[in-house]
C-alpha cells in the first residue's frame, strides 16, 4: 500500500519508545474528497494547538520568513525571464514551511546544508536577500562572490554550508560536518535537506549507516515533494515510504506534514534534542509539494493542473496565515505590513544585485587553491 | 638519518602529524584494528585511540564525503583508500565536492584533506586492482596530486600534504612499500609540494619518471652510463602543481627526453608533460619526446603478461637509445 498525497499529522518521536530506535508509523488512511476536507480541518485544528506553545514574536517571524521566500522566489522567476539570472534556477515555492519550520528549531551556530534548491534555506539561515540575489545575478557582492550561482549559495558567517548540485552529494558532507562537532565535543547539530529522489542514491544509505553506527548528530530532512524532476515518486522508488528506510539503519524517524510549518518545527525540535543530548541522528520525511516546475526551464508536462491545485489548497502560507488569524495573533493590517516589508526587502535585493559590479576578471583564477 | 622502508616512513609521518595536531585523524577500511591492509597505520590505534584512528565500513563514497564535510569545519582528515582502485567509488565527493568547494563558495570553505593509499600495479592482482589513477585526479583544478618514490620523499611530502589547506591525493605504490632508504628523523622535516627532485644528474638525456618508475629509471641510467650515455633522472614528485621549470631546465641541458610512467599512455600525465615540453622547449629538442608507458590494456593476471604490461629497465634503455639516435 503506497502512501497517499495527503500526509498524516506529525507523530511523536521518542527514541526510547522503540527498542530499535525507530518510531512506529501510524496506519496511513486513504481518503475520498469528503474525508479530505475533514482531514484538512483536523490539521488546521492541530496547527492551532501548536500555536499556543509559541510566542507571538516567533510565530510572526516564521510567517515573515515564509512570505519572504515566496516573494523572493517570485522575483527570481521574473528576473530569470528577463535574463538577469542565468543557468539553472530551482524555486522553493510551495515548500517554504520545511526550511522555515526546521530552522526555527535550531541555534544560529548549528549547521545547515542543502541541495541546489537552496534560496529559501540560505535566507532563513540568515544570509541577506541582497547577497543571495546578487549571487543569482552573478555579481561580486553575492554570498559566493559570484562563483557559485543559484545552486551553490554559501555563507560561512551564518554556518550555511551550501548549496550542492549533485543529487544526494550533500548528505555525506553533512554527516562529516556533524561528525566534526562530535569530534570537537561541541553540542552543535547539523541539518541536511534533500529531495526524495536523493534517497535512491548510495550516498544517502552510506551516510545513514555511518551516522547511526558512530552516533553522529546529523538530522536528515527529506523534503518529499513527490517528483524527482519529471519522474514521480511512484515511478522511481520501490518502497515509497521514505521514513521507513530508517529501519534499515536503526535510525529514529518521523513522517511530517510539510505544509504545516509548526508540525515541521516540532518534529525537528525533537530531532535536535536527540542530536544535542544523545548525539543521535534522525531521519525526517517531510511531505511537501513544489508549486512550480523542477527548474525555470521545466514546462511541467508530467503533472496535471488539477493535481497542483489540489496541493495549493494546502498552501503552507495560506494555512499558517489562516490559523494565526483565527487565533487572533495576526490581523489584516499586520499581514499587509509584513507583505510591505517583504516587498521592500525583495525590491532592495533586486536593485542591489542589479547595481553591484560583476566579479573582477582577476577573480577567475582566485580561490582554486587556499594559499594562492 | 635512519634507514627505513617506505611503509615505515609513511607511518612515521602519520604518527608525527597525529601528535602535532589534534584535528588530524585517520580513517579508512582496516586502518585501525587490522593495522592497515599494508600496515602503513601499524600501531596508530594503540597510540591515538579509536577517536582518531577509525575503521570504516566498506563505503568509499560515504567516508570520503564524510571526510570532506569534516574538513569544511576545521578538521584535517587523512582518508586511506585500501587501494586507489576503490577511490573510483568516491570520485563524486573528491571531484564534485572537495576539488570545487573553495571556488564555488567564493573562497569561504577550504578543504584540508588527504586521500592516500596505494596506486598502480601490485603483484598479479589483475585488472580491477592494478590501475594508476594519477591522470584522473590531476585533471581537476582544486586538488593537488603527490607521488613519492623514496621513503624520505614519502615522509616529507605526506607531512606537507597533511599540513596543506587543499585536498591532496597522495598516491603510494604497493610494490614500493618495502623499498628502503635514508629518512631524516627530524619532526620538522617536510618537503614542499610542487618541487621536483633531480634523482640523478646527467647531460645526454632526461628521463622524467615518477613513483614506481623512478627506481627503474635509475637502474636504466646506471646501465646507460656503462654504454656511454649520461642520463638525468627528474622526479616531479608532485603532479599537480607540476614543477615544469625543473623539467624544462633539464631538457634545455640534455636536449633529449624520455617520459617513463606506469600508467596508460592515452590522456596520461606523460602526455601532459610532453605537451608542455613541446610548448616550452621545442627548439631545444634534438629528437621527438618519447613516452614509455604501461600497456594500453586492462592489466592481465598471468605473470608473463603482467610483466609485459609494465615498463622495465630494458624498455627505458631502448627508449633513451632511440632519442639519442644510437640504434
Amino acid at each position: 500500500m503506497t502512501k497517499q498525497a495527503t500526509p498524516t499529522p506529525s507523530r511523536a518521536g521518542d527514541e526510547e519508545a522503540s527498542s530499535t530506535g525507530v518510531v512506529e508509523k501510524e496506519e496511513v488512511k486513504t481518503s475520498n474528497k469528503a474525508d479530505l476536507r475533514q482531514e484538512h480541518q483536523a490539521q488546521k485544528d492541530e496547527q492551532k494547538n501548536r500555536i499556543e506553545q509559541l510566542d507571538e514574536e516567533t510565530l510572526l517571524r516564521m510567517l515573515h520568513e515564509m512570505i519572504l521566500i515566496r516573494r523572493f522566489e517570485e522575483k527570481c522567476a521574473e528576473s530569470y525571464s528577463l535574463g538577469k539570472i542565468g543557468g539553472f534556477c530551482h524555486l522553493y515555492i510551495g515548500q517554504e514551511a520545511v526550511a522555515v519550520g526546521s530552522l526555527a528549531a535550531i541555534r544560529p551556530d548549528d549547521y545547515v546544508l542543502t541541495s541546489y534548491r537552496d534560496h529559501g534555506h540560505a535566507l532563513v539561515k540568515g544570509t541577506s536577500p541582497d547577497e543571495v540575489m546578487a549571487e543569482l545575478y552573478g555579481k561580486a557582492s553575492g554570498c559566493s562572490a559570484g562563483k557559485g550561482g543559484s545552486m551553490h549559495l554559501f555563507d560561512s558567517s551564518v554556518n550555511f554550508l551550501g548549496g550542492h548540485a549533485i543529487v544526494g552529494g550533500q548528505i555525506p558532507l553533512a554527516t562529516g560536518v556533524a561528525f566534526a562537532s562530535k569530534y570537537k565535543g561541541t553540542d552543535q547539530v547539523t541539518l541536511v535537506f534533500f529531495g526524495e529522489a536523493a534517497v535512491n542514491q548510495g550516498a544517502f544509505h552510506e551516510s545513514l549507516n555511518m551516522a547511526q553506527l558512530w552516533k553522529i548528530p546529523c538530522i536528515y530532512i527529506c523534503e518529499n515533494n513527490q517528483y524527482g524532476m519529471g519522474t514521480s515518486l511512484e515511478r522511481a522508488m520501490s518502497l515509497q515510504d521514505v521514513s521507513q528506510k530508517a529501519c534499515a539503519y536503526e535510525l529514529a524517524s518521523e513522517f511530517v506534514d510539510g505544509m504545516d510549518v509548526l508540525a515541521v518545527r516540532e518534529a525537528v525540535a525533537r530531532a535536535v534534542e536527540r542530536g544535542r543530548k544523545h548525539s543521535l541522528p534522525t531521519l525526517l520525511e517531510v511531505r511537501t509539494y513544489r508549486f512550480m516546475g523542477h527548474s525555470m526551464s521545466d514546462p511541467g508536462n508530467y503533472r496535471t493542473r488539477a493535481e497542483i491545485e489540489k496541493h495549493q489548497e494546502r498552501d503552507p502560507i495560506k494555512l499558517f496565515t489562516a490559523s494565526l488569524k483565527e487565533k487572533g495573533i495576526l490581523t489584516d493590517d499586520r499581514l499587509a505590513e509584513i507583505e510591505k516589508e517583504v516587498h521592500e526587502a525583495v525590491d532592495h535585493a533586486a536593485r542591489f544585485a542589479d547595481e553591484s559590479p560583476e566579479p573582477d576578471p582577476k577573480e577567475l583564477y582566485t580561490d582554486v587553491y587556499a594559499n594562492q | 638519518m635512519a634507514v627505513m622502508t617506505m611503509r615505515e616512513a609513511l607511518n612515521q609521518a602519520l604518527r608525527e602529524e597525529l601528535q602535532r595536531d589534534e584535528n588530524v585523524f585517520l580513517m579508512g577500511e582496516e586502518v585501525a584494528a587490522y593495522q592497515g591492509a599494508y600496515k602503513v597505520s601499524k600501531g596508530l590505534l594503540e597510540e591515538f585511540g579509536d577517536k582518531r584512528v577509525i575503521d570504516t565500513p566498506i563505503t568509499e563514497l560515504g567516508f570520503a564525503g564524510l571526510g570532506v564535510g569534516a574538513a569544511m569545519v576545521g578538521l584535517r582528515p587523512v582518508v586511506e583508500f585500501m587501494t586507489f582502485n576503490f577511490s573510483i567509488l568516491a570520485t563524486d565527493q573528491i571531484i564534485n565536492s572537495a576539488a570545487k568547494m573553495l571556488y564555488m563558495s567564493g573562497g569561504q570553505y577550504k578543504i584540508p584533506i588527504v586521500f592516500r593509499g596505494p596506486n598502480g600495479s601490485a603483484f598479479q592482482v589483475s585488472s580491477q586492482h592494478s590501475q594508476a589513477m594519477e591522470s584522473w585526479y590531476s585533471y581537476f583544478p582544486g586538488v593537488k596530486v603527490v607521488m613519492p618514490s623514496t621513503p624520505a620523499d614519502a615522509k616529507g611530502l605526506l607531512k606537507s600534504a597533511i599540513r596543506d589547506d587543499d585536498p591532496v591525493i597522495f598516491l603510494e605504490q604497493e610494490r614500493m612499500y618495502g623499498n628502503k632508504g635514508e629518512v631524516p628523523e627530524d619532526e620538522d622535516f617536510t618537503i614542499p609540494l610542487g618541487v621536483a627532485d633531480i634523482k640523478r644528474e646527467g647531460k645526454d638525456a632526461t628521463i622524467v619518471a615518477r613513483s614506481l618508475m623512478v627506481p627503474v629509471a635509475l637502474k636504466a641510467a646506471e646501465e646507460l652510463e656503462k654504454q656511454g650515455v649520461s642520463c638525468e633522472v627528474v622526479d616531479p614528485r608532485t603532479i599537480r602543481p607540476l614543477d615544469i621549470e625543473t623539467i624544462i631546465s633539464s631538457v634545455k641541458k640534455t636536449n633529449r627526453v624520455v617520459i617513463a610512467e606506469e600508467s596508460h599512455p592515452f590522456c596520461g600525465v606523460g602526455a601532459e608533460i610532453c605537451a608542455q615540453i613541446t610548448e616550452r622547449a621545442f627548439d631545444y629538442l634534438d629528437a621527438p619526446v618519447k613516452r614509455v608507458s604501461g600497456a594500453d590494456v586492462p592489466m592481465p593476471y598471468a605473470k608473463n603478461l603482467e610483466k609485459l604490461a609494465i615498463p622495465d629497465v630494458e624498455t627505458i634503455i631502448k627508449a633513451v637509445r632511440e632519442v639519442a639516435y644510437l640504434d
